[in-house]
């Protein structure tokens, strides 16, 4: 399907799969991660944790600890700035906690020594006397009236009247008459689903190294999906000036999200500054998983109508998302993307987020949607099977598509679900066989994709290379996507391009690596920046011809007069013109920062097939099939590889994975023994097929790829479970012993 | 904290008698450096056992074979001979963690550290094999049933380690045979665990067997009534109910992080059930 108005560009470098740029190095170790950075003289520290999951800090006695031979600095919360703005104090009350303690693992004290068994040993000496609280780890129990309340005053006005002090926030959207929806209804099905907060799972634990001089400039070496955030963050946790820090991103060892905010660098940055000497900081597993992540709990309800050829009359779901100890707005977003998929008469969407005593949310990968697609899904496939319905046709039937209003408000342009569905119900996977015992799920997807803040600067090299400076970290193969899109623009080949992730003080401000940005928005930045370059490289060829400007065009790498008219001078390469660069004006870049809109919604489509064993409630994933829409797939692999990743986290998330807390609040399972991630083995090859609907909003048609494949896992696998075993699951995750249970119910 | 390598088993048992402090042995490791790492143990003294002279030979005896304490799991699971013998041991111990840890982890280590889950026991357990444990007083050979005491605790005295398990000769149509439930395919720890050790006479009747289990209980589990339930039957229908029933009842287990007590007591039956299934199997009996 090509753009409506312009032709179908034939690309050269994009759309190959060129080896990927970092590959070797990771390969072979020399990668330089978080905790790979050293400096002279560094410190290495390490942090007390809260053992309660709620409870009031009565004293901290830091004496013995800092007496200590070869302790040489503690901080507290004591020694950060204070902050006017509620999102930057969450944040720094999250990386040392202030006044309560607001979850097992809250950071309390931390400690600088010369080396890591006397930090450790130092910890043991510092006395703090907690005044313990009673706690609140279930989304639903949070809410109650008589819940303990953990942090108090927090409530936005949107928040009705009477509702527990632990409701921070409540949205709505949609549109319609719902009642009347329902009454056109032949069947509805209401049911209520939970979903466990899940890990980010990153192999990477966080790490970094800060050295603070007298004089009060910092430079920060950490795993970070964006430099910039941490860069704002610490700066206004240590009350220091933006220009003063600078952040350093180090190749990462996956983030998903998670590596959106700070944890340990505004305290490494307080014990430099405190010692006078670099200090590192590389957490345990544990810390991890008690400290960072995780995704949002979710316990949600849904109603849907449906005639009895298949067309869905209403829509209506209850959100109750936990975002941890902190306000979180993750559940506006399930709110939006709930209905996504459908073109609907009658919707309605209403969430809350409450308080519990879980650390702080971090972001996963499209935040909050695969919970609420999930409740969604999961009904309209009980409804299908209510009506004798294919839940394909059923879905192509309510499907969105261009010029459909959305559940969430904005009216949809160009989209791909319709092509994404006419591909996996064509595809040999929907019409195989399946055999006693077995069954198929589906799911649609979807996720909004972001553009955002973005400064690219192209450098063109004397030796007809290429550098491209970008600031942000490579997740998923943008350096390579990037260099593609560089070269496709300059008529140049790949391989004379690299592109590198800047540090803070390179470039202007560029967003965090989310939203499914960065192939998108700094592609786009790149080839604009690209078209810059190549202005100049214009502008230095009409000089050396004598012509002007406007005569000179660029085709295949190379100036070259615009006609006969313009002059008759042989074309002159990318090359020839850098060459000759300081006779002509100097050296040439091209440039451009922007605030990126137009990113484009990307739909995607799951298959799975799974066999449950019904003496163990073993679930085997048989069969895997993503179809996604990508837009434009700059680099096939690595969409490939973002659709594959996305369903394996999805395939965790639906079987085995939960943060599991006992009756003391504290987490369980802060380990990868028990927090329980696909193994290889666990997973069947997973089948992708790219579908190539161009957003319009770039110039190569190109949408966000990485966020969109987490999302139809959950409902896929509970619908192909449900199906298989012949009862409606409603929980995730689906743990043997769920699936037992809900077996021996029958 | 020190570490000792000594060259002989007495040596080794004085250094462990006269160490005022907490001690641990030191064989492949797996359970110690991981202890270690945590800082769940901060020992005085470490004593590696590995380098003394055949503590890591497989040898022939009796019919059956001696298997030294630090023989891996790795190469026990390349002995054609113990395999041939006792694969429900060998397929238990093979079932310990990853192919790099199967390069360090042993047989021996897997039952001193005393987990109701270790994969390597209940096969032992069922095989009634014989561990031979050194001491200050010189060695003794104890039933591998009788060492678990219960989650980390076991028989042996302070200055005590195991030299050696023995796994002796069998009759011919024997078979044994060791399933556990993970979650995951692999990588994990029992949530619950079977293994069965059987003979048959010529006509397929089962004339002697062994039940064992694992993870659903403070320890891992001889069950007697299990066995009775299959002595004098061709693993009929009626005699696999009664076997799972005997397992089921003979659980004692507890709900945590892993597993439900409805599910371990559930599931246990079921491995049981099948483990005696691919035993009988093994044994030359077609059901």
């Amino acid at each position: 399907m090509a753009l409506d108005n312009t032709p179908k560009r034939v690309f050269k470098v994009v759309g190959t799969r060129p080896p990927r740029p970092d590959g070797i190095d990771k390969v072979t170790g020399r990668a330089l991660y978080g905790a790979d950075v050293s400096a002279p003289g560094m410190l290495t520290a390490h942090i007390l944790r809260s053992p309660h999951a709620h409870a009031e800090i009565v004293s901290i006695d830091t004496s013995a600890a800092e007496a200590l031979s070869g302790v040489k600095a503690v901080v507290t919360a004591k020694d950060f700035a204070p902050q006017d703005d509620d999102f930057l104090m969450d944040v720094l009350d999250n990386c040392m906690a202030r006044d309560k303690v607001l979850y097992d693992g809250h950071a309390v004290v931390a400690v600088a020594a010369t080396n890591s068994a006397i930090a450790k040993a130092a910890l043991k000496l510092i006395k703090v006397t907690y005044k313990a609280l009673p706690h609140v780890t279930d989304v639903d129990a949070a809410m109650t009236l008589d819940a303990p309340v953990v942090q108090e005053g927090r409530s936005l006005e949107t928040v009705p009247e009477g509702m527990s002090q632990n409701v921070t926030s409540h949205c709505e959207f949609g549109h319609g008459d719902l009642d009347a929806g329902f009454q056109k209804a032949d069947v509805v099905v209401e049911r209520s689903f939970t979903t466990a907060a899940t890990h980010q799972g990153y192999i990477e634990p966080h790490a970094c190294l800060a050295s603070m001089t007298a004089d009060g400039k910092a430079d920060l070496w950490c795993c970070t999906q964006g430099q910039y955030n941490v860069r704002d963050l610490c700066s206004a946790a240590l009350g220091m000036e933006g220009s003063q820090l600078r952040v350093t991103a180090s190749e990462i060892g996956g983030g998903f999200g998670g590596k959106t905010t700070v944890f340990i660098e505004p305290v490494a940055l307080a014990l430099s500054r405190k010692a006078g000497r670099p200090v590192k900081i590389v957490m345990s597993r544990d810390e991890v998983f008690r400290a960072t992540g995780p995704t949002v709990s979710s316990s949600i309800d849904v109603k849907i109508g449906m005639t009895r050829d298949g067309r869905i009359t209403a829509g209506e779901a209850h959100l109750r998302y936990s975002g941890g100890a902190f306000p979180c707005g993750t559940v506006d977003m399930g709110a939006q993307a709930a209905f996504a998929a459908y073109d609907l008469q009658a919707v309605r969407t209403l969430g809350y987020n409450a308080l519990t005593n879980r650390p702080k949310e971090a972001a996963y990968r499209a935040p909050g949607a695969p919970q609420a697609i999930y409740a969604v899904e999961s009904v309209v496939d009980e409804l299908c099977q209510q009506l004798g319905l294919d839940p394909l046709e059923v879905r192509l039937k309510n499907a969105a598509r261009k010029g459909t209003r959305s559940s969430y408000g904005p009216t949809f342009e160009d989209i791909g679900l319709v092509a994404t569905l006419e591909a996996a119900k064509a595809h040999p996977h929907y019409s195989a066989p399946l055999a006693e015992g077995q069954g198929r799920g589906l799911s649609a997807g979807f996720w909004f994709n972001f553009g955002g803040n973005t400064c690219v600067t192209l450098n063109v090299n004397t030796d007809g290379t290429v550098g491209v400076t970008e600031g942000n970290p490579d997740i998923g193969g943008s350096r390579a996507a990037i260099s593609q899109m560089a070269a496709e623009e300059l008529g140049i080949p790949y391989d004379k391009i690299r592109t590198i992730i800047a540090d803070t003080s390179a470039l202007g401000h560029n967003d965090v690596t989310d939203g499914s940005r960065v192939t998108f928005s700094v592609g786009l930045a790149t080839i604009k920046a690209a078209q810059d370059a190549i202005a100049k490289m214009c502008s230095r060829a009409a000089q050396i011809w004598g012509i002007d400007e406007e005569a000179v065009v660029w085709k295949d790498g190379a100036a070259e007069p615009a006609g006969p008219n313009a002059g008759k001078f042989p074309p002159m390469s990318l090359a020839e013109i850098a060459a000759v660069s300081f006779n002509t004006g100097g050296p040439i870049a091209g440039h451009h920062e922007f605030n990126a809109d137009g990113a484009g919604v990307s739909f995607g489509v799951h298959l799975v097939d799974v066999e449950v064993d019904k003496e163990t409630g073993a679930t085997k994933v048989l069969r895997y099939t993503v179809f996604q829409d990508a837009g434009k797939a700059v680099h096939p692999s690595y969409v490939e590889g973002q659709m594959q990743g996305g369903a394996v986290q999805g395939i965790g998330w639906a079987l085995n994975e939960e943060y599991i807390y006992g009756e003391d609040g504290r987490l369980q399972n802060p380990g990868f023994l028990d927090y329980r991630v696909p193994v290889a083995s666990d997973l069947p090859p997973i089948e992708t097929v790219i579908l190539e609907i161009p957003n319009p909003g770039h110039p190569y048609g190109v949408r966000g790829v990485g966020e969109t494949p987490i999302v139809p896992p959950l409902a896929a696998l509970s619908n192909a479970v449900s199906r298989a075993i012949g009862t409606r699951m409603s929980s995730l995750p689906m743990s043997p012993p769920r699936i037992l249970k809900a077996l021996s119910k029958g | 904290m020190r570490f000792a390598q000594p060259r002989t088993t007495e040596e080794a048992a004085g250094l462990i008698a006269q160490e005022a402090g907490l001690t641990r042995i030191l064989s492949g490791g797996t359970d110690v450096m991981v202890q270690l790492k945590s800082g769940l143990v901060e020992p005085d003294l470490i004593v590696d056992i590995k380098h003394i002279p055949g503590l890591r030979a497989i040898t022939p005896e009796d019919g059956g074979f001696r298997i030294g304490a630090a023989v891996s799991g790795a190469e026990l699971g390349e002995h054609e001979g113990v395999r041939a013998l006792w694969p429900g041991v060998v397929e238990g111990v093979e079932l310990i963690g990853s192919t790099q840890v199967q390069g360090r982890a042993t047989m021996a280590g897997n039952l001193c550290n005393g987990s109701p889950a270790a994969d390597a026991v209940p096969g032992l357990v069922a095989a009634n094999a014989i561990a031979r444990i050194m001491g200050p007083d010189g060695e003794r050979d104890c039933p591998v049933a009788e060492i678990p005491v219960g989650p980390g605790k076991t028989t042996l005295a302070k200055a005590e380690f195991l030299t050696s398990i023995f796994l002796p000769a069998r009759p011919d149509r024997s078979g044994d045979a060791y399933l556990r439930f993970i979650p995951r395919t692999e990588m994990d720890i029992a949530v619950a665990a079977a293994a069965v050790s059987l003979t048959l006479d010529a006509a397929g009747t089962v004339t002697a067997a062994r039940v064992a289990l694992g993870a659903v209980a403070p320890t891992i589990r001889l069950v007697p009534a299990a066995a009775d339930a299959i002595l004098g039957a061709k693993l009929d229908d009626a005699a696999i109910a009664a076997l799972m029933e005997a397992c089921s009842a003979a659980c004692n287990p507890i709900d945590d992080k892993r597993g439900t007590i409805e599910f371990r007591t559930q599931v246990a039956g079921v491995l049981a059930k099948r483990a005696a299934l691919i035993a009988y199997s093994r044994a030359g009996g077609t059901v």
